[in-house]
């Protein structure tokens, strides 16, 4: 149909503005440029280097320094420590944008509706919302992971659950201002109702807010799964690097200097973190342009 | 009401007061609510096909009587009637009511939802509905809504974002929302005062064509006397919250009687004419709507106002067929020129 032709232009001609965008921002491009490399290694890494939790190696075989045969050497069980840093990056990056996701949709959800609806509800929602704000995280977390238990699935969940309270609050805010413009009183002269205005109206005018959160929030999820994990609240059928990490602080890596163990991971917790923040700050940016202009 | 004929639209004894909100500590001490009254006993009708603008300074309270009717804003007291019966209050009969009145937003910069197409904006009211089936019908009820409202060829619209389009068609964009489903009454809230001037003409030209053609009634919500002397049939002047006058908008230009009415003509420019001689201008502002007037609401700036004027509150009066003035002063006056003529007394 000619209609959706035109349809699909516009939103390929808005995409191209975006990605443009994207790509004159230098914090953007080096957020994305290293996020993609380590999406590209979680998804294709594990085919070239074939790795398993449980198969240990010969005892001649641990804590290996880096040399031919194991490129980051080898872990005090004598696994290959880069085939364990690429099979932790699939859970890292899992559990970070699942419970991102699980995240953003409590948090946007909760933020427009205690927006739109005011009083009571919002009220409510809002009380609610600042015990997850202001109660420390990591003991609740620690908390729920215990009761739980120690699943991959119950981490996503533990972390999507504590971390919404952020983006709770800032969709709110933002509701309060979409909602008292002019086009939302036409939608109700109309007849419509609260659902309408608030999936039809008050969501796409949020979301690019929502957008940016997200992926601030991303950087979050992965720091608090590794936190989880180093404090052994892991999952010890899952690679991860806060496993990793785990193991090379039980074992002793740090103080026996065996490097190649615990910096690994490490750097690429810190990568991953910096790469989401410099999107997501870089995205807030090119999204809401009330901040360019400072 | 010696009205026997049934208006369109009746508006009986409406009053909207909202409450101020106090600070925690103040809301403690004082124990009576602060309450502006936006709107203080308004009683009007407008026939079918009939435009009637209400005219008042900003704060007057017009807008809110507009947004009252539509129910967008709860009454405190009174009526709406439309049709016949008082607008219902359930979901089906209000949503039924919404179909035949619709209004027409002041700023069409800001009534229209930046991310939304424009096919999408003027079907709104049909999806909301639930009247069409198929996007062929769709399509079409927008098309004819864009026409009827002078947009065309219409197809050229429909994917287009509200920025792409200029003051003037975003306007009529939103009368299109407005008209697609067909309404009886229409409230506009100064529809063209946003708008270059340049571009007014067209826009109330077509609310005219469409009164014509669709015998659509207005309420036409302005500040501006002479633009409601050139579009309406009646004009009620409002301060306040209450109507001070209401009549043939004719009338009211040439043979205004309310002091407020005079001192508004009097600031009001004529073309072709250098108005000569003194010109009463008022004194003062509008007192604060949150502080209850005991008199007439007018009579801190009224230049006739009497002791009666600041104790008792006037009510409208019939003075001539359809001209009514609510003024102490004014009604004496009348009364004395029927007594003189007649030489009964009269007791109103």
């Amino acid at each position: 149909m000619a209609k959706n032709d035109v349809k699909a232009k516009l939103r390929k001609r808005k995409i191209k503005a975006f990605v443009s965008q994207v790509l004159a921002n230098k914090m953007a491009l080096f957020g994305t440029v290293v996020l993609f490399l380590f999406i590209l290694v979680a998804i294709f890494g594990p085919l070239l280097v074939p790795f398993s939790v449980l198969e240990f190696g010969e005892v001649e075989d641990m804590l290996n320094p880096p040399g031919p045969g194991h490129v980051l050497g080898t872990d005090d069980m004598g696994r290959d420590v880069l085939g364990y840093l690429i099979a932790g990056s699939r859970i890292s990056l899992l559990v970070g944008a699942l419970a991102t996701g699980i995240s953003m949709v409590i948090g946007t959800v909760i933020g427009i509706v205690s927006g739109y609806s005011g009083k009571a509800i919002d009220n409510v929602l809002m009380r609610i919302t600042d015990f997850f704000l202001v109660i420390p995280w990591l003991p609740l977390m620690m908390v729920l992971a215990a009761i739980l238990g120690t699943s991959i699935w119950n981490i996503i969940v533990v972390i999507g659950v504590t971390s919404w309270a952020g983006t709770a609050r800032v969709v709110r805010s933002q509701t309060l201002s979409v909602r008292e413009n002019q086009f939302v009183e036409r939608t109700v002269s109309i007849g419509a109702g609260s659902g309408h205005i608030m999936l039809h109206h008050i969501l796409p005018n949020v979301f690019p807010l929502v957008f940016a959160n997200t992926i601030l929030i991303a950087a979050a999820a992965i720091t608090s799964e590794t936190t989880l994990s180093f404090l052994g609240l892991g999952d010890p059928a899952h690679a991860s690097w806060g496993m990793m990490l785990h193991y090379a602080f039980e074992t002793g890596a740090t103080s026996t200097g065996a490097w190649w163990y615990f910096l690994p991971p490490g750097l690429c917790v810190v990568a991953v973190v910096l790469a989401f923040t410099l999107m997501g700050y870089a995205f807030d940016e090119i999204l809401n342009p009330k901040l360019k202009e400072r | 009401m010696k009205d026997v004929r049934e208006a369109l639209v009746r508006v009986e004894g409406l009053k909207v007061h909202f409450q101020i909100r106090e600070g925690f500590f103040s809301g403690l001490l004082s124990k009576e609510k602060k309450v502006v009254r936006a709107v203080d006993g308004v009683t009007f009708a407008i026939d079918q096909g009939e435009i009637l603008s209400l005219v008042g300074e900003s704060g007057s309270g017009k807008t809110t009587v507009g947004k009252t009717i539509l129910q967008l804003v709860p009454p405190t007291e009174g009526v709406v009637v439309f049709d016949g019966a008082p607008v219902p209050q359930d979901r089906e009969g209000l949503k039924a009511f919404r179909q035949n009145a619709q209004m027409i937003f002041q700023d069409p910069y800001q009534a229209l939802n930046p991310r939304h197409y424009i096919i999408d904006i003027v079907a709104e009211p049909l999806d909301v509905a639930g009247l069409v089936k198929t996007a062929e019908e769709r399509e079409q009820r927008v098309r004819e809504a864009l026409e009827q409202a002078g947009l065309t060829p219409a197809d050229d619209y429909f994917y287009r974002y509200p920025y792409e389009l200029s003051g003037g068609q975003r306007q009529r964009v939103v009368i299109a929302g407005a008209l697609i489903l067909g309404p009886r009454f229409i409230v506009a809230d100064e529809p063209v005062s946003m708008l270059d001037a340049s571009i007014r003409t067209g826009i109330l030209k077509l609310m005219l064509h469409l009164r014509d053609t669709k015998g659509i009634a207005y309420l036409f919500i302005t500040h501006d006397l002479s633009l409601a002397w050139l579009i309406s049939d009646r004009i009620a002047i409002m301060y306040l919250g209450r109507i001070m006058e209401i009549g043939i908008a004719d009338e009211i230009i040439k043979a205004g009687l309310h002091p407020y009415t005079q001192a508004l003509m009097a600031i009001m420019p004529v073309p072709g004419q250098t108005r000569e001689g003194e010109r009463p201008v008022l004194e003062g502002e509008t007192p604060n709507a949150a502080v209850e007037i005991m008199g007439c609401k007018f009579s801190s700036r009224c230049p006739r106002a009497t002791e009666r004027c600041r104790l008792e509150q006037p009510e409208l009066m019939e003075l001539s067929a359809g001209h009514s003035v609510a003024c102490f002063p004014v009604q004496e006056e009348y009364k004395k020129n029927i007594e003189n003529m007649t030489g009964e007394r009269v007791n109103v």
